[in-house]
């Protein structure tokens, strides 16, 4: 059901983090009037263009929903958010956002992929995208988007026409050697996010092995290591998002309703 | 304009218009265990093609219709090359009310008609969300298509009038139209039936093309009764596919979108 109306409880309306821009010099040797002083007669500005997309990939069992949990946490009071899930997504996990207090059900979109987690994130985005307009038009303008992929393997890639930069998240339990074998997702992710470090004297992964074979994969392109155990709002992911965003509001500018002249 | 490779770009599964995720009612019928083998799915294609297969064909058919209606005299002599392989196409084009008032108004009639056709609200939705989607895709790619024309129905304009306008900026013909909605048909719910049942996907393949001399047929019908007025347009239903959307709806956890 899509309320038609949404009050958002978790995560209320908040200041932008960008600052707007600056409006050009207020010129008083032209004679003017003020209708009201001390009220500015213009509607608000519009924020940044669109919401940043971000995508969140990576295989089965990696830790995206546990990421996106951990984002929602950081960004709860932060920015104006919207998920976008193609997991097999039950109403326990919406209970799980819930609970956890860092995301109001009604900024979660399920997108169903008939077993074709690949296709629909990357050859066939449309459900993805109405997805990101529901929401948008559901709740109202949103600042940030993840998209999180169904649980796949090291192949899976986000198409640019969906979002704009990519997460690829996965984790020492499955093997010190993933970096090695890289993908798409390992060698051209956007960020790539090597989960549950707390776990690595467990399963005997070697983090300098995981480390040094995602720089040789991955050339300049960044990687972190996280253990949302010990880190439960990604902080370094978070930051990651942060610049990511400031990049993008410079590139998306608000935008200045037209007015008749 | 028109070529082969048009039409088969347009039938073609890999065309981004969400039909991956998308079982036809399959997915509901598997899990009824009204499908569980090559027979029942074979049963369960012919079924679709002459329900909801024969509707959607005759529905994007009668949507090229309007579509072409305006420009067919231009149309006509700019492209003497052009093939029409829709015996009624000609008598349809100079039948039917030209300019793009009225290929709106005949568009917003095909739109009430389908809807009355479609009993199950949850495949009346789906049907303007794959509308939706093969809209997305249609405005891309055909920018100067009059999309504009359609109705702006609360979710979107069903699937079949976005294909037949869609067809008719391709340049394909009514016929040709109608062959790749009653394609779609079978191939999405094939498609399905691998991925749900683990179906040899030769077997497969065998079947539908079994199936190809009824699609074909179907496509025929479905031109044709395109040259009658939107209220005569077929309305063959099937109350248990409707139950089984109704139902699927439902469900917490799918794996297709319908």
């Amino acid at each position: 059901m899509r309320p038609d109306t949404v009050v958002p409880s978790a995560v209320p309306a908040v200041e932008p983090i960008t600052p707007p821009p600056a409006t050009p010099p207020h010129d008083e040797t032209v004679p003017h009037t003020h209708p009201e002083p001390g009220v500015d007669p213009h509607p608000p500005l519009a924020r940044a263009g669109r919401a940043l997309r971000v995508g969140i990939g990576g295989p089965v069992g990696s830790g995206k929903t546990a990421l996106v949990a951990a984002l929602c946490r950081a960004f709860a009071d932060e920015l104006r958010l919207g998920v976008v899930t193609n997991d097999i997504y039950t109403t326990e996990d919406a209970d799980f956002l819930r609970r956890a207090g860092v995301l109001d059900p009604a900024r979660i979109r399920a997108v169903e992929t008939g077993c074709c987690p690949h296709t629909a994130i990357r050859d066939d985005i449309g459900a993805n995208l109405d997805a990101v307009d529901e929401l948008a038009e559901a709740v109202g303008p949103l600042d940030l988007v993840l998209v999180e992929s169904g649980g796949d393997n090291l192949t899976a890639t986000f198409s640019r026409g969906l979002v704009d930069r990519q997460i690829f998240v996965v984790d020492v339990a499955g093997g010190d050697k993933v970096p090695r074998k890289g993908g798409p997702g390992v060698t051209a992710a956007d960020l790539l996010v090597i989960n549950k470090t707390d776990l690595a004297p467990m399963v005997g992964a070697d983090l300098a092995v995981m480390d040094r074979d995602a720089r040789a994969r991955r050339g300049d392109l960044p990687t972190l290591f996280l253990s949302i155990v010990g880190d439960p709002t990604a902080t370094s992911v978070a930051d990651w998002i942060r610049h990511e965003l400031a990049h993008h509001a410079a590139l998306h500018p608000p935008v200045v309703p037209v007015g008749p002249a | 304009m028109a070529t082969p490779s048009l039409l088969l770009l347009l039938a073609d599964g890999r065309f981004p218009a969400g039909a991956h995720a998308h079982s036809g009612g399959l997915e509901a019928a598997v899990a009824a265990g009204r499908v569980t083998d090559l027979a029942s799915l074979e049963a369960f294609l012919a079924g679709r093609l002459a329900t909801a297969g024969l509707v959607g064909a005759a529905f994007a058919a009668a949507a090229h219709r309007a579509a072409v209606a305006e420009t067919a005299d231009s149309a006509n002599q700019a492209r003497p090359g052009r093939r029409s392989d829709a015996p009624a196409e000609t008598a349809a084009r100079s039948g039917a009310p030209a300019g793009p008032a009225a290929r709106s108004g005949a568009l917003a009639r095909l739109d009430a008609e389908l809807d009355a056709r479609t009993a199950a609200p949850a495949l009346r939705a789906v049907s303007r969300r794959q509308g939706r989607a093969l809209l997305r895709a249609g405005r891309t790619i055909w920018p100067d298509a009059p999309f504009a024309d359609l109705p702006a129905t609360p979710g979107g304009a069903h699937q079949p009038l976005v294909l037949g306008l869609l067809c008719a900026a391709a340049g394909l013909s009514r016929v040709e139209t109608a062959t790749i909605a009653a394609y779609g048909t079978l191939t999405g719910a094939a498609s399905a039936g691998v991925r749900l049942l683990g179906l040899d996907p030769y077997q497969v393949q065998a079947l539908l093309v079994g199936l190809a001399d009824a699609c074909d047929g179907t496509a025929a019908d479905a031109a044709r009764a395109a040259d009658d007025p939107p209220e005569r347009l077929p309305a063959a239903a099937a109350p248990l596919a409707d139950i089984h959307a109704e139902i699927h709806a439902t469900w917490e956890v799918r794996l297709f979108a319908s």
